[in-house]
């Protein structure tokens, strides 16, 4: 029997890991909705692209980075195992068909552009093509749907909020899209985006706010919440940051479009998270406090992660700064 | 899993030798791989979430184990394959030969902690250890005392040894076949195949990997079979279709019942079999032909499907000794100096190609069919373990989906790696690294 001594018994330097962990996840579901976004977005745009160049383009912008950046789902759902196991069981078997169609987009929208470069023909072109469209729109829409199910505590499969929320995510998912295809291509795509991005802006902008609408009609408990200070200030910063991405892309400074691009995503996935807190799972009744995981296995994690974040970013620091620059179309295997 | 050791090695010596054949090797290789990659990505991210969906049970009671191992295989090998797989894949005209290198390691160690990961998870439910288990609100929760043995149960490392070496098996007989299709066309048919010289490297290559893992399987095998007559001795008596405890228990090489009907029926006790006296005893213990071994009547209630068990098992083992016998057969003519004239060889590794995969599939049919009707061995039936809510026609539907879908993911994936077979390796005139930089890159825009 291995001495675990107070690993058992104590949270690690008496942090309040339960909370952090809740923290945690919603980065972690941030990182998938800022990273694996743009993929998505591009995805969209390619619906808008015609010529065999462009579209190619698109998918360099890409290839090299959306394995990776799908792998941060992989680890929200693995966290939200690991910490809070009640809610991961009972929130994906609540969701079940929606968990699949999400699961099944993803599926579309990785296979695709595997298939898509496979062969040179224009009929299968033309299919793989719908079929990246169909995955990368429909994957960040059944994601909305499912978040706003979990935050309003649904058990319905498709509400009327959380049509409006996938349809923002949707709409997100474009503006960071549009926000990484500038930085990564030199031509007249670059110019050519700038207009797609300005009206996913807009559409955000607008469902954003409908979706806040709704939720304080709909969620009465959600109400005071909504009012607090936290959230009226990161609703506020999100708008800010809308208005900066705007100016940036206008002005063609791609850095700052981009930050500001990434501000509104984790701005978006807090705002979610402080109107949730502290509840966890609102069918069930289970705040965060209820749901943590047992003390030892939370200090196990604890330390898991804090050793291993760290190296994930270096990992994307090292991928990302590969791969900074211009794209390079031909390049491949 | 079982690729990753080749791409190692085939980077390394790309980049140390001369030889252009390593890197249309690497080339070649990686470009199957980052196909296999892509589909076991999406095809993964399902088993991310089912265990939510489909067991929520399951993962209520064991989440305390079962998540940790689950959140800790994303974080630590997950990301580390798929972060440099973009690396090796794509960026071979951008890095340096030491951080190419490096990705290659990276995506290798990656693939192999993700089965460490995941092998400590199943192989926790076949040998459970480290945990304690109460009631809370009328369902059994198990709680997580002892991390160590919990993680390092007795299983795992069995499991891992025995998995990871099949993996190279498995890739070592397809590499084996591909090679032996092409040198069976251009020197027994004599139907000239442009690189050549690719595929015979790539055979020999395969050969000493096959002839390097091919008895080791068999010897953790037989070692792997003796430590589950002492862990999961239900799962044992199924392998053997053992019904009545006895000693001096035959070893069945092959066993029917008499009547048809009986065919699935795991109480069908009249066998009409071939069987080696002693035999099973013999190699339950290690040694005796007189050790008793436990039957399958011991045990109450629902028994595993034994004619599945039975059957996977045997023709997992037979395949095991076939894969010894071509790797020696193909050592022995190579040795000979007559590799590339005997036609009977290629055709048998040809058919061999992709039996290293069948016989892992028999394998873990063996391991999560022999456990029934245990989802964690003596602690939490399966039928306890799904979702309340989950309806019938919910679990079926997505059921049949998921097969109508992987059936199609199956056969667009072999359909994409026959492609790049027949394509063949990269010309010797499209190869980058012989001495000079590599040629300019058309890049899409110079004028930033």
């Amino acid at each position: 029997m291995t001495d675990v001594g107070t690993l058992a018994s104590d949270t690690l330097f008496g942090l309040p890991l339960a909370d952090i962990w809740f923290g945690l996840v919603f980065f972690i579901l941030g990182m998938f909705l800022f990273l694996d976004g743009f993929d998505f977005g591009i995805g969209i745009l390619f619906a808008t692209r015609d010529e065999k160049h462009e579209r190619e383009q698109l998918l360099a912008a890409i290839t090299p980075f959306w394995d990776g950046n799908e792998v941060w789902l992989v680890v929200f759902g693995g966290a939200l195992f690991a910490a809070f196991p009640a809610v991961y069981a009972n929130l994906f078997s609540r969701h079940y068909l929606l968990m699949f169609a999400i699961l099944g987009a993803l599926i579309l929208r990785g296979l695709a552009p595997e298939m898509y470069e496979q062969r040179e023909d224009k009929p299968w072109q033309k299919w793989w093509g719908r079929a990246f469209i169909v995955g990368s729109f429909t994957a960040p829409f059944f994601l909305g749907i499912f978040i706003a199910n979990w935050l309003l505590g649904t058990m319905a499969l498709i509400t009327l909020p959380g049509v409006i929320t996938g349809l923002m995510v949707v709409a997100l998912t474009v503006v960071d899209g549009v926000a990484f295809l500038r930085l990564k291509t030199r031509n007249e795509l670059r110019d050519d985006v700038r207009a797609d991005g300005f009206r996913a802006l807009i559409l955000y902008l607008i469902l954003v706010v409908l979706t806040l609408g709704v939720v304080y009609i709909t969620a009465p408990e959600l109400q005071s919440a909504l009012l607090s200070p936290l959230v009226v200030g990161l609703v506020v910063v999100n708008l800010v940051l809308t208005g900066i991405y705007a100016v940036a892309t206008s002005f063609n400074r791609y850095y700052a479009a981009f930050v500001a691009n990434a501000g509104l995503v984790f701005t978006l996935v807090s705002i979610i998270g402080s109107l949730m807190y502290p509840y966890i799972d609102r069918v069930e009744g289970l705040t965060v406090d209820e749901a943590i995981v047992s003390t030892l296995p939370l200090n196990i994690m604890s330390i898991g992660a804090a050793l291993l974040l760290p190296l994930i970013f270096l990992y994307f620091g090292v991928l990302y700064s590969v791969f900074s620059g211009p794209i390079k179309v031909d390049e491949s295997y | 899993m079982g690729l990753a050791p080749f791409l190692i090695y085939f980077t390394w010596k790309d980049i140390r030798s001369d030889d252009a054949v390593y890197e249309q090797l690497r080339r070649f290789w990686t470009r199957i791989f980052a196909v296999s990659f892509a589909t076991g990505t999406v095809t993964g991210l399902v088993l991310e979430f089912e265990f939510g969906t489909n067991f929520a049970a399951f993962s209520t009671t064991a989440g305390e184990l079962f998540g940790g191992p689950l959140a800790l295989e994303g974080m630590m090998a997950f990301m580390l394959e798929a972060t440099f797989l973009g690396i090796f894949v794509f960026g071979r005209e951008r890095v340096s030969n030491r951080l190419y290198f490096l990705s290659s390691v990276a995506v290798g160690l990656g693939t192999w902690l993700s089965a460490v990961w995941i092998l400590i998870a199943n192989s926790w439910m076949q040998t459970p250890r480290g945990f304690e288990l109460a009631m809370e609100d009328g369902q059994p929760i198990v709680h997580l005392v002892d991390p160590i043995a919990a993680y390092l149960n007795p299983r795992f490392p069995w499991m891992f040894v025995h998995m990871q070496n099949a993996a190279v098996e498995s890739v070592a007989l397809i590499m084996a076949g591909i090679a032996a299709y092409y040198i069976f066309r251009h020197h027994i048919w004599e139907y000239p195949i442009k690189n050549i010289e690719f595929w015979e490297t790539t055979l020999k290559i395969a050969l000493v990997a096959l002839v390097i893992t091919a008895p080791l399987q068999a010897i953790h095998g037989d070692l792997y079979a003796r430590h589950i007559v002492e862990t999961q001795p239900q799962k044992f008596a199924a392998m053997e279709a053992i019904w009545e405890t006895d000693s001096y228990v035959p070893e069945y090489i092959v066993a029917f019942p008499t009547s048809i009907q009986d065919l699935l029926d795991p109480r069908a006790k009249e066998i009409f079999g071939f069987g080696i006296p002693g035999g099973a005893s013999w190699l339950a213990s290690g040694g005796d032909p007189q050790a008793t071994i436990q039957g399958l009547n011991e045990f109450e209630g629902p028994q595993p499907p034994v004619a599945i068990v039975f059957w996977s098992f045997r023709i997992m083992v037979a395949l095991g000794f076939w894969f010894i016998l071509l790797a020696f057969w193909g050592v022995y003519r190579w040795w000979r100096g007559e590799l590339y004239g005997d036609d009977l060889l290629h055709k048998a590794l040809m058919l061999s190609a992709p039996l290293g995969l069948l016989a892992v599939e028999l394998g873990w049919i063996v391991t999560e069919v022999g456990r029934q009707p245990w989802v964690i061995q003596g602690v939490m039936k399966t039928n306890d373990s799904v979702s309340p809510g989950l309806t019938g026609a919910e679990a079926t539907a997505t059921l049949v989906g998921f097969a109508i879908v992987y059936l199609g993911l199956l056969t667009l994936y072999t359909y994409v790696i026959v492609r790049i077979i027949r394509a063949g390796p990269p010309d010797g005139d499209e190869l980058t690294t012989t001495e000079s930089s590599p040629p300019p890159q058309s890049e899409v825009n110079m004028d930033d």
